[in-house]
């Protein structure tokens, strides 16, 4: 009778204590990541981006190895709390990476700052989350970087009538805001902004509104992964037959679902900071490794985030010689400065945001797939929103 | 049950047959009911250890307990009155906002007050959609309900400016809980103060389905039509269970808030209501411990799960879900009935547990 009783609960104890104590030449870095749900393709994309640079530069930096420890947040910013808080606590992570969308970033914030932990985004977007916590720093990008860009290119090239057709929360409003100015700073006009619900979106009627007020093209911004439905749904309404072009920032032509989406998105023309067709050299074998590594799965933008956080964190810790202190941490990373697979990249010392080239590209087929060729760049923005300020 | 075989009250004094006078009778059945097995105590005095034995997990221990809660609060509609619904979430939802938004804007900066407030707004949200369950068969239930969530949802998600939209509710700062204890970065407070709602909440439950109002309750369950002809109306009975339903459910999502200090439309999503009947229907509905025992397995499950495969997990879990409900005869709660039958046996003043001998 005892033993029956004893022997599960002994096995729960087990499971328990089953976390070992972090050993002292370990250095822990935990990432939040969208692995399941609508945001799932950017988790898988940024973990095997991190995962890739650890292969190629190994696992010991400074005497320490280092330790992913990888836990699915399915892009609900209550559970990102909770794991950041996990993390810290009981996996005694050091760093943290990750956080597919902006309020994940948001919800994790005051967590950063309580706990002295170097807090690195590799995916979400919206300008006010480097300004949330200060051991925030990002590798991504912020919207309004290359929405201010597109903004002009569009009222430069002969754009005069616009739609813009945003996700429902906060990096879209800021890229919807930041186009906004720019496009009608240069003499074009926004005759009607739409707001699509970010969780589940039907574009359908939304896209009907574009089509009827009959733009020079729409602007769209969608997180990652919901491109592929939008230039579905694009066609089924037929926009491209008005002769609608789709304009925006990179994520709606993700390098991850690019080829199926088909020639309806040829001659759409965005503004972005990563293509895997970046004609470098570091590009062409990243874009190799990774494919090889990832059954033929081509890196997208979110990837280079992944990458990039990997890369940040390994100087940060040669430079304090393996001292984990967030502080020291984050005043090495502040200012670094490197060459990444999109190009010339470093961290704002003031703002810990990231200073990247902005490409101009337009979805072309290159040897049998569509790729978004760069054919103009400007070189080291910042985020328009934090350096209006 | 005893009661339905015994004559009305009137004739109960020209009775000799009876071994006690009828109310006495009736007393001491519920007196037994009420008393607490071993296995009652054995739970909560396990509960109360993990506070020193798991030091390390009181975060996901927080959590379990507030899955537990709202469990409970589903249990008490669906173990006891027999409705079915598919948008508790809803009074969760409407108790996470209340709670983030005092905190937020300094109204009530105490946690505790805080969590009555909410709590009598999740009741006073239940109260007015009571009506709408009163009538109809379960598949009207299951829609209804879902469909005061999904709008309550979009109504959220409409007004932004107020609940933050899709970004969730930011920026909420916690005060001390009754101006003494910080919540802290390890949960410790968190779990602690979650613990004793929880234990509080519960006794309260546990006093109430073992009343005769909780009796009637069962009654209605198990033939509306019958107990209405013996003289237990369904309709208030249903609106009372609801609202306080209602508020066990806001209390819980006040407490999420509270101890996550965040809070966002996935309060109110009909993956909660979903959950929670899971939760629920894995723990075992009708004896208040089922929310609890399920909660405890299925948070346990996803954390451990995700933990070890953060790609595939849902694929586990469903597996996992399908294997416990086919297998389980009496779900989990089931599986320790032989455990709660030792103890009974084992302790003689404890009696059988549907009265027996006083």
């Amino acid at each position: 009778m005892l033993e029956r009783v004893l022997t599960p609960l002994a096995i729960l104890l087990g499971l328990l204590a089953g976390v070992p104590a972090s050993a002292q030449g370990t250095v822990k870095i935990g990432v939040i990541e969208a692995m399941t749900g609508q945001q799932q393709s950017t988790g898988v994309q940024t973990v095997a981006a991190m995962r890739l640079y650890m292969a190629k530069h190994g696992d010991t930096v400074a005497g320490k190895k280092i330790e992913l420890v990888v836990k699915d947040d399915g892009a609900v910013a209550d559970n990102s709390k909770r794991l950041a808080q996990e993390l810290i606590v009981r996996d005694k992570a050091a760093v943290l990476i990750g956080f597919a969308v902006t309020p994940t970033a948001l919800a994790v914030a005051p967590l950063s700052t309580e706990a002295k932990i170097p807090t690195i985004v590799a995916n979400a977007g919206t300008s006010i989350i480097t300004e949330r916590s200060p051991y925030i720093l990002r590798t991504s990008f912020t919207l309004a970087q290359s929405s201010v860009i597109i903004g002009e290119w569009a009222a430069q090239n002969g754009i005069k009538k616009v739609v813009t057709l945003v996700s429902d929360y906060a990096p879209g409003l800021d890229s919807e805001k930041t186009f906004t100015e720019a496009f009608t700073k240069g003499g074009g006009q926004v005759v009607e902004a739409l707001r699509v619900p970010l969780m589940a979106p039907d574009f359908a009627p939304f896209l009907q509104r574009a089509r009827d007020a009959a733009p020079d093209a729409v602007f769209v911004f969608v997180p990652a992964g919901q491109g592929g439905t939008f230039t579905k749904q694009f066609v089924e309404r037929g926009l491209d037959k008005a002769g609608i072009r789709i304009i925006g920032p990179g994520d709606v032509t993700d390098d991850d679902l690019l080829n199926a989406m088909g020639d309806a998105v040829l001659g759409s023309v965005t503004a972005h900071m990563y293509s895997a067709d970046h004609p470098s050299a570091m590009n062409k074998e990243y874009v190799e490794a990774f494919k090889k590594a990832n059954n033929g799965m081509r890196p997208n933008f979110m990837s280079v985030g992944g990458w990039d956080a990997m890369h940040l964190v390994y100087e940060a810790l040669k430079k304090t010689g393996g001292d984990t202190n967030g502080d020291k941490l984050v005043a090495a990373m502040k200012g670094m400065a490197w060459e990444s697979p999109r190009g010339p990249i470093s961290i704002d010392p003031e703002t810990r945001d990231i200073v990247q080239n902005i490409y101009i590209r337009k979805v072309e087929r290159k040897n049998g797939e569509l790729y978004n060729v760069e054919f103009a760049t400007f070189e080291a923005v910042k985020d328009p929103v934090k350096a209006k300020r | 049950m005893k009661t339905d075989a015994t004559p009305p009250a009137a004739m109960s004094e020209s009775a000799p047959i009876l071994p006690a006078p009828l109310d006495t009778a009736i007393a001491a059945q519920l007196a037994a009911r009420g008393r607490w097995s071993p296995f009652e105590i054995l739970f909560w005095l396990g509960a109360v250890s993990t506070i020193w034995l798991l030091p390390d997990h009181h975060l996901i221990l927080t959590e379990i307990v507030i899955w537990g809660l709202f469990a409970l609060s589903l249990d008490l509609i669906l173990g006891y009155a027999g409705i079915v619904s598919l948008g508790h979430a809803a009074f969760f939802g409407v108790g996470a906002y209340t709670a983030g938004l005092l905190a937020r804007h300094a109204l009530i900066g105490e946690p505790v007050v805080a969590l009555l407030v909410a709590g009598l707004a999740g009741g006073a949200f239940g109260f007015l959609t009571s009506f709408l369950v009163l009538r109809g068969t379960d598949l009207t239930r299951l829609m209804v309900t879902l469909g005061v969530a999904l709008l309550l949802r979009e109504v959220a998600n409409r007004m932004a400016w107020l609940t933050g939209g899709a970004d969730g509710l930011q920026g909420i700062t916690m005060q001390p809980v009754l101006g003494l204890f910080r919540f802290d970065l390890y949960g410790h407070t968190a779990y602690v103060y979650s613990l004793v709602v929880l234990f509080v909440l519960f006794l309260l439950a546990r006093r109430i389905v073992g009343s005769p109002f909780g009796l009637s309750l069962l009654a209605i369950k198990g033939n509306p039509l019958r107990a209405g002809a013996i003289g237990i109306g369904a309709g208030p009975r249903i609106v009372a269970v609801y609202t306080l339903a209602a508020v066990y459910a806001a209390i819980a999502g006040a407490l999420l808030t509270q101890t996550t200090a965040f809070t966002s439309l996935e309060s109110l999503s009909f993956d909660r209501s979903a959950d929670v009947l899971l939760v629920l229907i894995i723990g075992g509905t009708g004896h208040l411990y089922g929310g609890l025992i399920g909660a405890v397995v299925f948070r346990f499950a996803q954390d451990w799960l995700s933990a070890a495969t953060p790609q595939y997990w849902q694929f586990w879990i469903g597996l996992i879900l399908v294997v416990i409900v086919l297998v389980g005869r009496d779900r989990i709660g089931g599986w320790l009935a032989p455990l709660r039958r030792a103890g009974d046996r084992l302790v003689p003043w404890r009696g059988g547990r549907d009265g027996g001998r006083p």
